[in-house]
């Protein structure tokens, strides 16, 4: 038999913080993004998953980027406005201890990455993805004005997910748990000072938690010892994220997608939106905004193969059963461990894009039935009041 | 007599047909799986042909025809309940049967020692 997920990374990989405590772990080490990273432990992405469900679990995403961004004047609306260069998102309005979803975008209107801004007060947190981190800084350091100042963050980033989440981390910052989903706070965890946000990627109530590199592994273990949390790997992350209806970068959303075809519309507040108080003003806000008037012809939606074969990333969508021509693609696809049965996300043209409508996926040379559903297929438990 | 392939299969060859299965540490490697296709009894396959798909959370992978020769048989149990693969990969965990069209086939394969030896 073959593996066709074989690895062939090259160049040498990087470790995060946590390293050691994957390995001792029994993590199963890959390359991803250019860092070592456990793709499952010992009880397999199943039970890791279903872990996250019903407990909690602990991932190590320090691979992902941190980056904070300070106005010279000193006043956060400053920076704010900077960055809504790069974003059609609303930060001039983000509260102080409030943090929003956006993405960059290009001239084209396409998603460069997405991303998470938090506003601390004194500064502008954005969290990116790994494997467009040096991407993403080198675009800020192009386009903001001097009139800001823009520094890498080297800390570890954990995020510890599930409904016991909360108790495990008030065990060792008992504020933790007044916080709201979207909420960002400076706090002492276990005697280390971290900036928590309420938030997360698996559609589970949960936190993240950005501390310096040198406490990543005492924080963790401390955590781990509530008997509620497991470490979870990359494989887990990846199905209960696709579960909840959030995107990859990479495989959801991508220089060739905008926001309105990936359905991420609600991440576009009414201020950047014609007629807004700030309308445009960002990369591709031509494109963008035509498209959030008059639609997009092709949508991101859901995806229930009606067998157990999983439909991938990358097979091809048809209208008939035999014959025709592609008419969309999966962008997502993998076995849902919460529903028990394979799911997908994928694109389609917006005059198919209801629930219910077939199409059939190629997998292996055979057309398997696939209908359009809603997303998320999980419905996220997040505590929003 | 037990026969294994450097693909990570094994067989149990009985006269002139051989059960085949993929090894415990191939399944451990694979990791949960979640859907096994099987052919269809009476499909003919030479040696190295795609014979059957094992689909983990995360990937799918080929298993291969491990000889040349006739399906007879195949485990449907493990098409209802894939887990049966990871929990007794080299028993109950069986994927088909097959009548072997050249007995000498089996002469290139591994042993038992030699399987060991490939994947310490």
């Amino acid at each position: 038999m073959s593996d066709s997920d074989a690895g062939a990374a090259s160049a040498p990989l990087e470790k995060t913080a946590l390293y050691d405590l994957h390995v001792a772990r029994g993590g199963r080490m890959v390359g991803f993004a250019g860092y070592e990273m456990p793709v499952q432990f010992p009880p397999g992405i199943l039970k890791e998953h279903q872990q996250t469900r019903e407990a909690a679990g602990l991932f190590d995403v320090s691979h992902m980027g941190q980056l904070a961004i300070t106005a010279n004047s000193g006043a956060i609306g400053d920076a704010a406005l900077a960055l809504e260069t790069l974003v059609p998102a609303d930060v001039k309005s983000l509260p102080t201890g409030r943090q929003r979803y956006a993405f960059f975008t290009n001239e084209e209107g396409g998603i460069l990455d997405d991303l998470m801004i938090a506003n601390l007060g004194d500064r502008l947190l954005l969290v990116v993805n790994a494997a467009t981190k040096t991407a993403d800084e080198a675009l800020l350091r192009s386009n903001l004005p001097d009139t800001v100042r823009l520094e890498r963050l080297d800390r570890a980033l954990i995020a510890l997910q599930g409904p016991k989440a909360v108790d495990a981390l008030r065990k060792l910052a008992p504020e933790a748990g007044d916080m709201r989903f979207m909420d960002v706070r400076q706090l002492n965890v276990g005697g280390v000072p971290c900036t928590v946000s309420r938030s997360g990627y698996t559609g589970e109530d949960g936190f993240e938690i950005s501390l310096p590199q040198d406490a990543a592994i005492t924080i963790a273990e401390a955590l781990l010892a509530d008997d509620n949390v497991e470490p979870i790997g990359l494989g887990a992350r990846d199905s209960l994220r696709l579960e909840a209806g959030l995107c990859l970068y990479g495989n959801d959303i991508d220089t060739g997608t905008t926001p309105v075809e990936a359905g991420l519309t609600w991440a576009i507040p009414r201020s950047r939106r014609a007629g807004g108080e700030r309308a445009g003003g960002f990369p591709g806000d031509t494109v963008i905004l035509q498209q959030l008037s008059e639609g997009s012809d092709r949508l991101r939606v859901g995806l229930l193969p009606e067998g157990r074969a999983p439909v991938r990333a990358g097979a091809q969508l048809f209208q008939e059963e035999s014959g025709g021509v592609a008419v969309g693609t999966v962008t997502s696809g993998g076995f849902g461990p919460s529903l028990g049965r394979p799911v997908a996300m994928g694109y389609v043209p917006k005059a198919l894009a209801t629930a219910g409508t077939r199409f059939f996926a190629d997998v292996r040379g055979k057309r398997l039935p696939v209908d359009v559903a809603e997303l998320p297929f999980h419905k996220p438990d997040y505590k929003r009041t | 007599m037990l026969k294994f392939t450097k693909d990570h299969e094994w067989l149990n060859i009985d006269a002139d047909t051989a059960t085949v299965g993929i090894t415990a540490h191939a399944a451990e490697q694979l990791g949960d799986l979640v859907f096994v296709d099987l052919p269809e009894v009476g499909a003919q396959f030479a040696m190295g042909d795609n014979a059957a798909v094992v689909e983990s959370v995360k990937a799918a992978s080929d298993v291969y025809a491990p000889v040349s020769g006739k399906i007879t048989e195949v485990n449907q149990a493990i098409v209802d309940d894939p887990s049966i693969v990871n929990s007794d990969p080299g028993g109950a965990g069986w994927f088909f049967k097959i009548k072997l069209d050249k007995s000498a086939e089996t002469e290139g394969l591994l042993d038992e020692d030699a399987y060991k030896q490939l994947i310490a």
